[in-house]
């Protein structure tokens, strides 16, 4: 008895949807026997984990505030991959846009005025969109691979995050704390439901994501990154040129990351410190992927991650779980989703070896 | 000397008598909805050369993965010898007897003709006790071949013959020839020919799987007829005409291409290529060595040649896929445009099809009308105003194309994979002609297509150029350039030949010089 791998003459358009399903599931049950194996009760666990937040008004906030930046870096990413090209490094041109946009704030706090935030966003999105062009360049001058040097540039962000709060943006009245002064009144995102954290980041996720929807599917753009993805030959054929549209999608991404970062510093975290992710930027890949690279499927999956957060958070408080718990779900999820992906394009044959008249006949 | 192998033929082509080596009964394949073969008998005997013929989709290509173990039946039974048999896997097949020579090679490149053989055969070979097999099998079997040369080094006849005497090497019973002469020359083929007629000759059976009528003609001594996954004939083709042959294929009597009139003299010159010169791509790819050529307004030029001559080479540089190194290497319709990229020679009129349908010409996953999309958004103004899309004119398109070239879909807007070989091609042509460009670069237009759909598409080339638009077709089928062109050049390792009217090119003359021997050189082809 063997078990085989066999291509299906079709890609399976029910498994592409059943996929993330199967995936979720198998990570709940995966989640329950790790549960259980740290003396927990299965299902008082995963109701902790995943319900509770669910029944809180406050958690409810807290999924959207979460998912905002998390959906807009994956439906960025989701163009990427859609056009194979892999930026991985999200992370980092999230940490650079953050870096970037507070500039303004914390350089020239008196500049308060209408202006203050949008030209705050603009700086976010162009440091991000920058950064994310040194893989880009080096891709399509070097042919470097974009997988390795966007993840590392990622390291370089963090540790010049962390110089810079210690160093030259340290907060002169900070008491020699690391971390920036706070943003104040016009340098910080208007809060859209008062009483909540949930920030003006909402809208222009809500507009990333129509607005990637429709370069995707009824634009010329939209339609050189699916065809460059999916057949690069044709895609040449059809007068689409690989470098521009690697340096298009990793501007584009690395802008959207950078947008997310610097939404966060002037929105919840509210000024520039050691940490101002708990790892957004990796988190959206795998919603990248949970979401099919479908804009639209990107917002349920971004909030199906963020509860992964907020379940975390609640499963350190009440069960005394360990806060990388969240960490291990989430590969858990990344892990699962790829491999139920195989059967997008595979079924599985179970083959009896034979033992018939043949093989013996061969001696 | 054509005479006397003639008839030694005649008396040579009975179909040997005997219990059948392989028979296969009511042998049904359903792929989800499809029934790719339904309830086919189909029986081979020692010695005997039988022909499988059909159009592209009828089903030959899963008749022969099922006898080979790839594909297992859904009903129906394959008997060896007269007994039952499964054939799990091809190994299995290879174990009974069954041998195969496929249509594409299998073949490592950087290794030698040994090492790519030992790499074929089960379990451990010494190099060297099989160095001196294959010299007496290719020796026995008139396959010149030397077991060190490098697979890189060979000609394309060499390397399907490494391939075929890695098939003898196991001593099988019944060879699967799938469209063995699709990449020969005419003189190669006939080595072939004689090589198959021997193992015949020594009660070896021979499955014979090709589109070339004539040949099977010449070959065979049987022949089955697939329709619609269907046996609809089975018959002597000796007794045959090809045309009869073609329509037991297609089901309908096929019409011959309305032969072009001639070119007025003095028309202008729509496609030029100057003393164009370009290194490969790649290793394995050929350089461009000074190639000059005219395609004026109302007439084909065919380019001949056997594959990996310089063609892919050529097309590229035409399309503007890959940039010449001067402007005026390539104009069209007098503009130079050697530097300019394919979109901007698009835009001077010209359009073209390459040889691949999927992955190339088309996208395989997109629908028909996106695929409208891929080559027609910069010269079609109402189709992508502004950079989006303009949905409705692209259907509009992909259902004008697919009515004008009878393309046969399943649903309204399929995706590119979904439709059968020979109307994707329909498709991807009838899309450039649709445009009526006054240039048209053509490669392979009828590889692996049925008749029926390959004659609609030289119809279409020859009615396009009749319209007064220039065609260049380059093409590995000789009887179609043959058929079609006002003018033949041959293409040989990079060099083009000068292109001189079909009627002053025997088929010969064509066939030397695809080997390269007959090429007129560079220099002398000014002086003539």
């Amino acid at each position: 008895m063997r078990i085989e791998l066999i291509r299906r003459p079709e890609r399976s358009a029910a498994m592409a949807w059943l996929s993330p399903v199967i995936a979720v599931v198998l990570t709940l049950v995966a989640g329950a026997i790790i549960f259980a194996a740290n003396g927990i009760d299965p299902l008082q666990g995963l109701y902790v984990y995943f319900l509770e937040p669910l029944t809180l008004p406050f958690t409810l906030y807290e999924l959207v505030v979460k998912a905002i930046p998390i959906i807009i870096i994956a439906v960025g990413l989701a163009l990427c991959y859609l056009s194979n090209v892999w930026n991985i490094g999200a992370e980092g041109q999230l940490t650079v846009g953050a870096i970037t946009g507070s500039l303004l704030p914390i350089l020239f706090p008196d500049f308060q005025n209408v202006l203050t935030l949008p030209i705050m966003l603009l700086m976010g999105i162009l440091g991000g969109a920058l950064y994310a062009a040194i893989p880009a360049v080096l891709k399509s001058r070097f042919g470097t691979n974009e997988i390795l040097t966007s993840l590392m540039l990622v390291y370089v962000a963090a540790y010049l995050l962390d110089w810079l709060v210690r160093g030259p943006l340290r907060d002169p009245q900070g008491f020699g704390f690391p971390g920036s002064r706070p943003f104040t009144d016009f340098q910080v995102m208007p809060i859209l439901f008062p009483g909540s954290r949930v920030h003006l980041g909402l809208v222009f996720a809500l507009v990333v994501v129509v607005g990637a929807w429709f370069i995707l599917h009824r634009t010329i753009t939209g339609f050189a990154i699916t065809t460059l993805g999916q057949a690069p030959r044709a895609g040449a054929f059809a007068g689409f040129s690989r470098r521009r549209m690697t340096m298009l999608v990793f501007l584009i991404s690395g802008g959207l990351a950078g947008l997310a970062g610097i939404a966060e510093v002037a929105g919840p975290v509210g000024k520039l410190e050691v940490v101002i992710s708990p790892g957004y930027g990796f988190t959206a890949i795998i919603v990248a992927f949970l979401g099919r690279l479908n804009p639209a499927a990107i917002v349920v999956a971004g909030l199906v991650l963020a509860l992964s957060f907020i379940g975390s958070e609640r499963a350190q408080i009440v069960l005394g779980m360990s806060s990388q718990t969240g960490r291990v779900f989430q590969g858990m999820l990344l892990f699962f989703v790829l491999a139920c992906d195989t059967f997008i394009l595979y079924r599985l044959r179970f083959v009896r070896t034979p033992h018939a008249p043949l093989a013996r006949s061969a001696e | 000397m054509g005479a006397e192998s003639e008839t030694k033929a005649v008396s040579e082509f009975r179909r040997p008598e005997g219990e059948p080596t392989l028979a296969a009964i009511g042998i049904t394949k359903d792929f989800a909805t499809l029934r790719a073969n339904d309830n086919v008998d189909f029986a081979i005997r020692p010695g005997e050369i039988h022909a499988l013929l059909g159009e592209n989709g009828a089903g030959k290509s899963t008749l022969v993965k099922i006898l080979y173990g790839a594909l297992q039946p859904t009903s129906g039974e394959i008997r060896w010898r007269g007994r039952p048999v499964v054939i799990p896997n091809p190994a299995a097949a290879r174990r009974l007897g069954i041998g195969m020579v496929f249509q594409h090679f299998s073949l490592f490149d950087s290794l030698t003709v040994a090492e790519n053989i030992s790499l074929a055969l089960s379990g451990t070979t010494r190099l060297d006790g099989l160095r001196s097999r294959i010299e007496s099998v290719s020796k026995d079997y008139g396959l010149p071949l030397r077991p060190d040369s490098v697979v890189a080094d060979l000609s394309v006849g060499e390397r399907q013959r490494v391939e075929i005497v890695r098939c003898l090497l196991q001593e099988p019973q019944l060879i699967i020839m799938d469209e063995p002469t699709s990449v020969l020359t005419p003189q190669e083929a006939d080595d072939l020919f004689v090589t198959l007629k021997r193992l015949a000759g020594e009660g070896c059976s021979v499955l014979y799987i090709s589109h070339r009528l004539e040949e099977v003609r010449g070959l065979c001594h049987h022949a089955t007829i697939l329709r619609h996954g269907k046996v609809v004939a089975e018959c002597d083709p000796q007794k045959e005409t090809a045309r009869r042959l073609a329509s037991l294929m297609v089901g309908s009597e096929v019409h011959a291409v309305r032969p072009p009139d001639p070119v007025p003299e003095g028309a202008a010159v729509r496609l030029s290529v100057t003393r164009l010169s370009l290194d490969k791509p790649h290793p394995f790819a050929v350089d461009l060595k000074d190639v000059s050529l005219e395609v004026r307004a109302g007439e084909i030029v065919g380019i001949a040649g056997i594959a990996g001559n310089g063609q892919d080479e050529l097309f590229a540089a035409l399309s503007g896929e890959r940039l010449a190194p001067g402007e005026a290497d390539v104009r069209i319709n007098g503009e130079p445009c050697g530097r300019r990229d394919i979109t901007a020679r698009r835009r001077l009129g010209a359009a073209f099809v390459p040889e691949e349908r999927l992955g190339h010409g088309a996208v395989p996953r997109l629908r028909l009308s996106s695929n409208v999309v891929l080559t027609r958004y910069a010269t079609d103004p109402g189709l992508a105003p502004a950079g989006v899309i303009n949905r409705n004119d692209a259907l509009a398109i992909a259902n004008r194309v697919s009515q004008a070239f009878d393309v046969r879909k399943g649903s309204p807007d399929p995706e590119a994979s979904a439709l059968s070989g020979g109307n994707l091609q329909k498709f991807v042509v009838g899309r450039e002609i649709d445009r009526q460009p006054t240039v048209l670069v053509v490669s392979q237009p009828t590889w692996g297509v049925d008749a029926g759909a390959a004659t609609t598409i030289r119809q279409a080339l020859v009615d396009l150029a009749r319209a007064g638009s220039a065609v260049l077709m380059i093409s590995q089928d000789l009887d179609e350039v043959l058929e079609i062109s006002d003018r033949i050049a041959v293409i040989a390792l990079g060099r083009l030949s000068s292109p001189r009217p079909r009627s002053e090119l025997p088929r010969e003359a064509i066939g030397l010089m695809m080997t390269g021997i007959g090429m007129i050189e560079p220099e002398g082809r000014h002086a003539h």
